[in-house]
C-alpha cells in the first residue's frame, strides 16, 4: 500500500532563487541585521516632519493649480537654455563618440588604439554629471556653456560605449565580404560596418537626447545653466506654484521628447 | 569606349533617397548652429578663454589630497549607504501594486486604472532624485529622510516600467494552467505569475540600487545627508583637497556597488 501513503505528501512550492537552504537563511538573516542597523541609525526629527505636511499639501496644490504667468520670463530663459544645451550636446556628442566608438571597437582597431579609447569610455562614464558640472562651472564660469561641455563629456561616454558594442556585435560576414572586394579600411567603415550600425546609432543618439534634457534639468542646480536654476529659485522662495508650473512643464517635454524618439526608432529599424 | 545606355552603374542610394538625405542632415545642422549662437548669446568668452588657467589652478589646490580628511568620511559613507538601500526599499514596494495595475494583462482596469499608474510612472521618472530632493528638503527639513524619500520616489517609475513590461511578456499558457485548476486572481498571480517575473524583479531591483547608490552620493548638495553634504561644505570653503578625497570615495563606491550589481544579476537571471 505504498501508493497511499505517498498520496498524503503535500506538495510544496520550491523556492525560485537559493535553492541552499542555508544560504537563503544567511542571506535573510544579514539583511535583518543590516535593516535594524541603518533604520536605527537614520535621526528623524518627526516634529519638524509635521510641521513640513502643511507646506507639502501646499506644493500639492500649487502643483494642482501651477502658476505659469508670474515667473514666466524667467521659465523661458531656463527652458530655452536647456533646449538648447540639450540640442547642441548630444549633436557634439554623437560627432565625438562616432570615432571614439570605432576605436573601441575590438574589431576594426588595433589593441593600442582600442586601450585609449576604451579608457576615455571609462573617465567619461565613472563620474556623475553633476560632479563634472561643479567642475566645469568652476572652470568656466556659470551659464549655459559649462552645462554643454558636461552633457557633452556624459554623452561620449554613453555613446561610445553603446556604439562599439554594436560594432562588435556586426555580422562579421558582411565586413569579410566587402573587405574580400578589396576594400580599403574606410570602405570597410563605410560600406559594411555604418549599413549596419546607422539605425541603432540613430536610436541611441535619440535615447542621449531624452537623457540630456532631463539633465540639463539638473545641472542648473549647481550653476550650469537651465531651467534646472529656475527651479531651484522657485522652491527656495516657497514659490509652489511656479515650482509645480516648471515640473509640468519639465513632465511634458520629457514625454513629447520619449514619444517622438521612439516613433522615430520604430520608423528607422 | 561605347558604353551601353542600359547598363546601369551600381549606387549606394537612389537619387531620391540622396536627396532626402541631405535635406535631414541640412535641417539638423541648420537647427544645431541656430540652438548653439541662442546657447552662447550671455557667454562670457573671456572666462571661457581663462579656463585652461583655471582649471591648472584648482588641479593645483586639488593636489595632494588631503587623507587625514578619509577619518570623517565614514559616517557620510554609511549614511549614504542608507539613503540608496532604504530609498531603494520604500521604492520597490511602492512599484510592484503599480507594476501590477499598470501591465496589461493584470490591471483591474485597462480605461481608468491603468492611465493612473503609468501617470504614476511618469511622473516619477521625468523628474531627477536631485528634483525630488530639492522639493523634500524644503517640505520635510534638511537630512537623511529627505534623501530616502527622494530616492524612493524616483524608484517607483524606473522599477515598476520595466517590471510591468517583464509582467507583460510572460507565458500566458501557465497562467491558463493555473487558472484551469481553479485559482483565484491571487493564486493565479502567485503561482503563475510571481515564479516568472521574480528573476526579473531581483535583477531590475539591484539595478536600481546601483543607480541610486550613484545618486545618492550627491544627494547632500542640496541637504539630503551623505557624503554630498560634506561635499557641499568642502566646496563653499574651497578646500579643493579635501574635494579631491571625497570624489575618491565616491568613485570606489561607484565601483564597488557596479561590481556587486553586476554579480548578483548574473546569479539571478
Amino acid at each position: 500500500m505504498t501508493g497511499a501513503i505517498t498520496s498524503l505528501r503535500t506538495w510544496k512550492r520550491p523556492p525560485v532563487l537559493l535553492k541552499d537552504p542555508r544560504w537563503r537563511w544567511t542571506i535573510l538573516l544579514g539583511s535583518a541585521i543590516y535593516l535594524v542597523l541603518a533604520i536605527s541609525s537614520v535621526e528623524v526629527n518627526w516634529f519638524r516632519v509635521y510641521e513640513g505636511l502643511e507646506r507639502g499639501w501646499k506644493f500639492i496644490q500649487g502643483f494642482l493649480s501651477p502658476d505659469f504667468n508670474s515667473r514666466w520670463r524667467d521659465i523661458q530663459a531656463g527652458l530655452i537654455e536647456s533646449l538648447t544645451m540639450t540640442l547642441t550636446s548630444t549633436v557634439a556628442g554623437v560627432l565625438i563618440s562616432v570615432p571614439i566608438g570605432l576605436g573601441a571597437a575590438r574589431n576594426l582597431a588595433p589593441l593600442p588604439m582600442y586601450t585609449i579609447c576604451r579608457s576615455i569610455i571609462t573617465l567619461s562614464r565613472s563620474f556623475q554629471e553633476i560632479i563634472i558640472a561643479i567642475l566645469l562651472v568652476a572652470m568656466f564660469g556659470f551659464g549655459p556653456f559649462a552645462g554643454f561641455l558636461t552633457l557633452t563629456f556624459a554623452s561620449i561616454g554613453f555613446l561610445s560605449k553603446l556604439l562599439a558594442e554594436d560594432i562588435e556585435d556586426c555580422d562579421s560576414a558582411q565586413i569579410e565580404a566587402i573587405r574580400a572586394t578589396g576594400a580599403d579600411w574606410w570602405q570597410v567603415v563605410n560600406y559594411a560596418v555604418q549599413s549596419q550600425v546607422m539605425p541603432r546609432l540613430i536610436g541611441l543618439s535619440l535615447y542621449r537626447l531624452d537623457i540630456n534634457f532631463r539633465e540639463s534639468s539638473v545641472i542648473g542646480i549647481v550653476g550650469a545653466g537651465g531651467v534646472g536654476a529656475t527651479l531651484n529659485t522657485a522652491i527656495d522662495r516657497y514659490e509652489y506654484d511656479s515650482a509645480g508650473a516648471i515640473l509640468i512643464i519639465i513632465i511634458a517635454i520629457v514625454l513629447v521628447v520619449e514619444y517622438s524618439s521612439s516613433y522615430i526608432r520604430r520608423w528607422v529599424q | 569606349m561605347i558604353t551601353n545606355a542600359n547598363t546601369q552603374t551600381w549606387q549606394f542610394r537612389t537619387p531620391k533617397q540622396y536627396m532626402l538625405r541631405w535635406a535631414g542632415w541640412f535641417w539638423l545642422v541648420a537647427l544645431t548652429v541656430f540652438c548653439w549662437n541662442l546657447m552662447t548669446e550671455d557667454t562670457i568668452w573671456a572666462f571661457v578663454a581663462d579656463a585652461p588657467r583655471q582649471a591648472s589652478d584648482i588641479g593645483g589646490r586639488m593636489l595632494p589630497p588631503r587623507w587625514g580628511y578619509l577619518n570623517e568620511l565614514w559616517q557620510p559613507l554609511w549614511d549614504t549607504l542608507n539613503i540608496a538601500t532604504l530609498g531603494t526599499l520604500i521604492g520597490v514596494i511602492i512599484a510592484i501594486p503599480v507594476a501590477f495595475l499598470a501591465a496589461e494583462n493584470t490591471t483591474p482596469s485597462r480605461h481608468f486604472v491603468r492611465p493612473l499608474a503609468l501617470l504614476i510612472i511618469v511622473t516619477s521618472r521625468s523628474i531627477n532624485s536631485l528634483i525630488w530632493a530639492l522639493l523634500l528638503v524644503a517640505i520635510i527639513g534638511p537630512g537623511l529622510l529627505a534623501g530616502i524619500v527622494a530616492i524612493g520616489l524616483r524608484s517607483i517609475g524606473f522599477v515598476a516600467k520595466l517590471l510591468y513590461e517583464a509582467i507583460e511578456e510572460i507565458d500566458e499558457s501557465q497562467v491558463e494552467a493555473v487558472r484551469a485548476t481553479g485559482a483565484s486572481g491571487t493564486q493565479v498571480i502567485d503561482y503563475a505569475i510571481i515564479p516568472q517575473v521574480l528573476p526579473a524583479f531581483w535583477g531590475i531591483s539591484v539595478f536600481r540600487w546601483d543607480i541610486n547608490i550613484r545618486e545618492s552620493t550627491i544627494l547632500g548638495l542640496v541637504g539630503a545627508g551623505g557624503l554630498g553634504l560634506q561635499l557641499q561644505s568642502s566646496l563653499s570653503t574651497l578646500a579643493w583637497n579635501q574635494v579631491t578625497v571625497i570624489f575618491l570615495v565616491i568613485l570606489a563606491t561607484v565601483v564597488v556597488s557596479e561590481w556587486v550589481s553586476a554579480k548578483v544579476r548574473q546569479a539571478v537571471l
